[in-house]
Parts: C-alpha cells; structure tokens; sequence
C-alpha cells in the first residue's frame, strides 16, 4: 500500500467537512433526484476538473472500499488517473480498473457496460447540476420549478427540437424524471447510458463542486427519459460492433486512422473491451488496429 | 465542580477509532435511507449515558457537530447526562423546539410526537428538514408492514415495536406532503432500518 | 485518442517534472525567494491575499514563485490551503478609524480633519519606464512624519453622517449570525454581508469591469470617493473563556467608502447613500470597483429598477470567483469525446435527412429553388 499523504486526513477532507457533506448525501438519498445545496469546499484540483465527485467520493469512502476511477468510459484518461493518484496517496484504499471488483465507482461522462450489482455505488461528476439551467439561468426561478413541479419549459425545448430538427437535438445530459417528481441532469453521459439509471440495485451520487449541490438515485429506483408519444426516447445504435472485441450494444468511440477518412470503431468502456478481448472475443480489425488503441489487456 | 464521576459525560467514551466508525455509522445510515426496511449493521463501540443505546449514540456523533441542531424527547432528558454527553462530543446546539431541529433523537417512541411539531422543509427546500433516530427494543415482533417505493425492489417487511398506533396514518400523510417530510432512522441495539419519506407504506397482511 | 493510451500516469509525471524545471528558468540566474516576491511585488501579494481571502504574506508569496507568476493559480493554491485550515471562530469587527494610516484621500473635500495623505501611490507618476530599474539602484530614504499613528481621521462618512447627510450604516448585526459563503452554499437573494464577503474574494478584473460598466450608464449610481485610507488595523479575537476581546495581531487593508446617488421619500428626507469596499493589503483599485459594484447590487434595497448586469444580483455572485471562474472555463480542455460521438452521429443523420429532403425537392422543381436558398 501507498504511504499516505502526511497531514491530511483519511481521504484528504476533515472530519467536519465530511460529516457536512454526509448530512447532504443522506437527505440527496431521501429526496431522489433533488439538489441538495452544500458547502463545497476548495479542493487542491480545478472546479470543473471532478471537484463535486471526488468530495462525494471522500465523504462515502472506508478503508475497505475498492475504488474505480474513470473518465470518458476509461480508467486511463489523464483526469481519472489523476483522480485516482489522488485517493491512493490520501486514504491509500484499494483501486481496480474492474467493474466487477469495485465498491465505489467514480465517474466522468460514463456508466460502465457491466451491469452494477447491489452493494455498488457509482460517483458522477456534475458540472451543471440544473437540467432547466439552459433554458432559464436564475437559481430563483428554478427552485421555484422544481418546488412546483413545473416542467412545461422542459417538454417545450425538447419539442421544439422537434420542429426544428425533426429529432430531440439532446445527445448527452439528456434529461430524467426520478421516481416521477423531480427533473435530473444525470450528468453529461450520452444519453445511450440513460437507461442503465433505471432500477439499477446500485445506489447513485452525484456530485456538483462549483455549483455546491448532491443529488442521488437510491437503489431500485423509476429514472425515466423525457420524450414524446411520437416522439419517443431513443438510444444511439452503432451500425458496427466494436473493431477490436466484437461487442454489440456497446457505446463506441470513433477514432480517426488517419487523414484518408480511415476511422474505427471502438469500445469507450476500456475495461470492457480489454476484459472481452482476454476472454478471446475478436473484433475484425484487432491485429491491424494501431497500437495506440489496440494495447492488450495489462494482465 | 463535581468530582468525575462514572457518569460524567467526560469519562464515558465516543468512538475509539473516530474517524473509520463515523465512516461506518454514516455509511450504514446511508445505506438504511437508499434500502428502506433492510437492515443494516452499526459496528461502532462507544459508552453513551443511560438510557441512550449505542446505535443512537453511534449516529449523533458519526452525523453531527457545531453546525447542527439536535432535538432530545423526554425519555432522553431525565437527566441532563445525554444533552451534556452529545455537547461533549458533538459541540451540536441541543434545542427545545423540534421544529428547529436537524436531528431529533427520541428514546419513547409509542409517545413520538406528531411529524409536523418537526421541520418538514420547504418545498424551495426540502432538505431543510428534521431526521428522526428512534430508539426500539426491538426491530421485529410488532404489527407487520410492507414498504414500497425508491430503495426496494418490490416490497420490503418492516415490523419494529413499538411504533405509535396511528404510525401507518402519520407515515402515509408524511408520503403525501412530498418532498417535504420527514426521514425515520430506526435503531434497536446496534441494528438499523432506514425509513425516508419517499417510502410508501400500508399493513401488511390486511 | 491520446488518453487511450495506458501510461497516463507516466506522462502526468513527466509533465510535472518539466512544468518544475520551466518554473525554475534558467539555473544561470540566481533563484528567487519568496521573501523577494514579498518585499518587491508586494501588490501582487496582496492581489493573491485578498482573492485567495487568507491573510498570509510568506504563502502567498510562495504560491506566486509556485505558479510562476500566474496569480489565479497563487489564488487557487492559498484557496486550497485555507479550506484545511480548523477554524476557531470569527474576528471581533475591524475598527478602520482606528487605522494607521498610510494613505488616505477624499475627493468629497478640499481637506478634512487629519488631511490628505498620498501615501506610496503610482497616482501621479508618469508611466515613463524607468530604464534605471534594469540595474540596482539606490534608493532615496522616503520622508516621513514622526508618527502617522497618531493622526486622527475621523472616517468622511462619520462626517456626513453627524449631519444626517447620509444613511445610516444598516442597523448592525449586533448579535445576528453573520453569514459565510465558505461554510454555507449562497442562496438567493443574498444579504448584504454575504455579497460583500462574494465581493471582497471576487476576480479584481471582474469587478473592475462591473463597476466601470456602472459609471457608463449601465446602472449608474452617482458614486463620490467620500474617502479611501490604507493602512493597519488591529484583529481581534473575542474569548469566550477570558470574557475579552484579544489582539490577535495587525493587517494592512484597504477600505473605500463611496458616497452614492441619494434617495428620500415622504418619510425621510433626501440624504446620499453608501457603497463600501475592504480588502486585504494595498489595492485601491478592487476595493473602489468593489464599492461601485455593492452599491449597485443595493438596487432592490433602493427601489431602483435593476436591470444592468452590476445590479443583478445572481449574475454577479455567480461569476465573481475567478477560481471557480477559471476551473470551469479549462476544464473544456479536459477530453470530451464521448459527448462528442453522440453529437456527430446526431449531425450525421440531420445532415443525412437533410440531403434527402434536397433531392426529393430537386423530383418537385416547383418549390426547388426556394428551398435550396433557405438552406444556403
């Protein structure tokens, strides 16, 4: 194990500051889907750069959780290696790259294709916690909203994308009804992941730094996408499976091959894609893939 | 002063290891709000003053300090040795209006007073609302109830005793002011159930 | 795809140990010290002090040589730090009449009882390099008064405010809990006491612009320099176990007390109105923006129509942290890509469905041509 950071506490807050935000997270859990306002503190990383969640991560953490980190679906992204050297050097608790194995999962614009168990909890980074910011920017006009339950702002944008586009132009952060009260921004995860929020037996966090507020998904819980009768909620469906394991039903990255149009298709989830490839499952360019996407599984 | 005795506030212990137990209490509390009616497990040893029980104690100190409020029904205010005991540990402001509480501890739960002598919150804000930590003999035995909503996969039972007679009413009119409300955390020994107040509730068997 | 190469943590290392050797420079040219910093760019320590809102001069120094100069970071890096900081409990109010004064100048009057004191300002140097600062010079002992402590300034507003010239401070506190941003989320609408505590730790820059933008009519409010004076106060700390108040020790600040735009109504007669700033150590500039910029967020207070961005409340706590500022706008450099695919195969199909509909047009020549011209 690390040595920990001297100085600081079990997980770099004190003791107070995690009570505070504890108080947060119980009421976040008792109110689903409602934004809880608390006393953000100045953490030794960027507002916007995880602050909410690695406060909410400090806050749950015990010596024995296994964290996993990841942002954009990997655990290699600069930011959530960051993220997790940070955990490491200040509560020195166990990390992992598996789903599987994790008892506390932070994230950044992703829902792991695993399925979450029970006992799970997955972490979300929030930069903009109020999914009717867009449409009206005063705090005060949208409590009052959310206090009524007044969501016609909502169903209006969402339509009049339909007018206009002939589809609901929201891709990611793509609005949810929790338990059928509150309006949620599930965070900026494409909104191919939104149903995996739907009576998932893990319980959900998520963690708004800058804008100072906790909002939480209990368990077994109704998470519903807006939509339309006609109109109705669509995942993005990839026309290939994944290039280098053959998964299907996955989300995908496109990377650029180079500067002839050549591009592939990829898993975001990279452990995932490197766990299926060790069970041997072969996507049709695995072999020829550069080796900047290609790297076999570390194990 | 008084000499110390056994029951001076300052001579009966918080947690041994504070910062991993308040991580466990809070945990378990979390926990007991995101499952309703399962059952969670404090692993927490400390020696709090008579009658307060472990568990109870284990939560107040795990989830409170100078920045809250807390409530002491009568049972818990025989004597001053709980309100000091808190105050010791805690630094929280003890209160003599529910209505002004962040956490109100009771220890006589058949007398728990109505949930709107309580803070419910406003619909602005919600949040602003009382948690209640009961203290039960017992978490099993009383007349069965099924509990639904965020938190349990189908139903859950809960059958805690002793609860108020008119518990099914008061928990049915919490549901109905939502997202105002308040949120129960019932403890008997170092066992925990979780009641907040998205949780449906009706008798069982009836 | 440069994140989805394992090694990341590798090239985060690497970029520390070349960001510690370009912060160094050159090993040639002799290191320098945090205490230099201090002493000779003594303003950006105080900048670094007052936006960073802790009061330590040898960590702000060290924090502007850690970030090379870039004081938002410093700010950040002294932000991070006091947010561990116990705290023990809150400062007696500081008595700015009681300061000693090193500066002090009004533009309400000529002169006024304990005068006016240029102190060390840049006010009336002309902006003419001084070439002879490339080289060591000497330097000429300044002229000083026996005692600038013993001069008694009565505050321009107590002035004003013996005649009923002006309003009365808000009725104190007294014992009313004062409210701190740092431990409770703001919430709208804001008391006045958590706006100038937004204020007083907000970008200099941000408000500077805000308060210029109320001089050009973008709610105006008819501001005078009833005084600014920068010196030293006395901290003090009330015990609660000693039953006293306790020196704690001396800060420099700067305090601006603008004299506004007056009001009256049928029950009280005309009188001006108040704008106010403090900041940590010498900065005259924030702390007259700040002035312009609380006297303008009093619209509501006033009855004034608020309607220029200095006077909207929630527009100006909002974005007035450059912290919070600067997190929010570099954090767009962090990768996005996964956001990026769903808006790519969304501007696939729009596009897609978009050339359909152009050849299906082009099969109707009817209302071909229009449509190809709105498209354009």
């Amino acid at each position: 194990m690390t040595t920990l950071h001297p100085g600081y506490n079990f997980a770099y807050l004190d003791e107070q500051t995690k009570r505070m935000i504890r108080r947060a997270i119980l009421k976040a859990v008792a109110i689903p889907g409602y934004q809880v306002p608390f006393a953000s503190r100045e953490m030794p990383m960027p507002y916007g750069w995880g602050t909410g969640g690695v406060q909410v991560t400090a806050a749950i953490l015990g010596e024995g959780d296994v964290l996993k980190v990841i942002d954009q679906g990997s655990d290699d992204t600069t930011n959530a290696v960051s993220i997790r050297k940070f955990f490491e050097k200040t509560a020195g608790v166990e990390t992992t790259t598996e789903t599987a194995r994790a008892t506390v999962i932070q994230t950044r614009h992703r829902i792991p294709e695993t399925a979450l168990q029970e006992g799970q909890t997955i972490v979300y980074q929030v930069p903009i916690p109020e999914p009717l910011r867009f449409l009206e920017p005063r705090e005060t006009e949208t409590r009052t909203m959310h206090g009524l339950e007044e969501y016609g702002l909502m169903h209006v944008k969402l339509y009049e994308d339909i007018a206009t586009h002939g589809h609901i132009a929201t891709t990611y952060a793509y609005p949810v009804k929790v338990n059928g009260r509150y309006l949620m921004d599930p965070s900026p995860t494409p909104k191919f992941d939104n149903p995996k929020m739907d009576m998932s037996p893990a319980l959900q966090l998520f963690g708004a730094g800058r804008e100072k507020r906790i909002y939480a998904i209990p368990p077994y819980t109704k998470v519903v996408s807006l939509d339309f009768e006609d109109h109705p909620f669509e995942v993005n469906k990839f026309d290939k499976p994944c290039a280098l394991c053959a998964a299907e039903g996955v989300y995908l990255d496109e990377v650029i091959l180079d500067d002839a149009g050549g591009r592939m298709f990829v898993c975001s989830d990279t452990d995932y894609c490197e766990t299926r490839r060790a069970e041997g499952h072969r996507g049709e360019m695995l072999g020829e893939a550069p080796a900047f996407v290609s790297r076999e599984p570390a194990e | 002063m008084d000499t110390l005795s056994p029951a001076h506030p300052h001579s009966l212990s918080g947690f041994a290891r504070p910062v991993a137990e308040s991580q466990s209490t809070f945990h378990a509390a979390m926990m007991a709000l995101a499952r309703p009616g399962q059952r969670q497990t404090l692993a927490a040893s400390l020696t709090p003053p008579a009658p307060l029980s472990e568990g109870v104690a284990a939560l107040a100190l795990a989830l409170c300090d100078f920045e809250t409020t807390i409530w002491l029904d009568p049972a818990f205010t025989v004597s001053d040795e709980i309100a000091s005991y808190l105050r010791f540990h805690t630094g929280a402001r003890i209160v003599t209006s529910p209505a002004q509480a962040n956490f109100a501890l009771v220890g006589e739960t058949a007398a728990l007073p109505a949930f709107d002598a309580f803070a419910l919150g406003t619909l602005d804000y919600p949040d602003r609302s009382t948690t209640l930590i009961l203290q039960l003999p017992s978490l099993d035995g009383g007349p069965p109830f099924a509990l639904s909503g965020p938190g349990v996969a189908g139903e859950v039972s809960l059958a805690a005793h002793p609860l108020p007679p008119d518990f099914e009413a008061r928990m049915q009119a919490n549901r109905a002011v939502f997202p105002r409300g308040v949120d129960l955390l019932i403890v008997a020994g170092l066992s925990l159930i979780g009641l907040p107040r998205s949780t449906s509730i009706r008798k069982a068997g009836g | 795809m440069y994140v989805a190469v394992k090694g990341g943590a590798e090239a985060i290392d690497n970029a520390h140990r070349l960001l510690a050797h370009e912060r160094r420079g050159d090993p040639a040219v002799p290191e320098i010290a945090a205490r230099q910093i201090d002493e000779q760019l003594a303003l950006a320590v105080d900048r670094v002090m007052a936006e960073g809102s802790l009061y330590d001069r040898d960590l702000a120094a060290l924090a502007i040589k850690q970030a090379r100069g870039d004081l938002i970071e410093a700010i950040f890096l002294v932000r991070a730090y006091r947010t561990t900081l116990p705290r023990f409990g809150y400062a007696e109010p500081l008595d700015t009449g009681a300061m000693a004064i090193e500066r002090r100048v009004s533009a309400t009057y000529k002169d006024l009882p304990g005068g006016q004191i240029l102190g060390p300002t840049f006010d009336y140097t002309h902006r003419l390099i001084d070439f002879a600062l490339a080289a060591e010079a000497s330097i000429e002992p300044p002229a000083r008064a026996s005692d600038s402590s013993a001069v008694d300034a009565p505050r321009v507003s107590g002035l004003l405010g013996d005649e009923g010239l002006i309003e009365r401070n808000p009725p104190g506190h007294g014992d009313a809990e004062i409210g701190d941003l740092t431990r409770e989320p703001l919430s709208f609408p804001a008391d006045r006491d958590l706006r100038l505590q937004n204020l007083a730790r907000g970008d200099e820059g941000f408000l500077l612009a805000l308060g210029y933008s109320t001089q050009r009519g973008y709610g105006r409010n008819h501001p005078f320099v009833g005084e600014i004076r920068f010196g030293e106060v006395e901290v003090e700390f009330f015990a609660e176990d000693a039953g006293f108040a306790i020196p704690m020790g001396r800060i420099q600040v700067t305090e601006c007390e603008m004299v506004n735009q007056f009001v009256g109504s049928a029950e009280t007669p005309p009188q001006f109105t108040r704008g106010y700033g403090l900041v940590f150590g010498q900065s005259e500039r924030k702390a007259m923006s700040m002035s312009l910029v609380d006297r303008a967020l009093r619209a509501r207070e006033f009855g004034e129509e608020a309607k220029a961005p200095a006077q909207d409340e929630e527009f100006v706590l909002s974005h007035s942290d450059n912290v919070q500022s600067t997190g929010f706008v570099e954090h767009l450099k962090l990768p996005h890509y996964v956001d990026f695919q769903s808006e790519l195969e969304l501007v696939r199909k729009l596009r897609a469905e978009h050339a359909e509909s152009r050849a299906e047009d082009a099969r109707s020549p009817d209302d071909g041509d229009m449509m190809r011209e709105a498209a354009e």
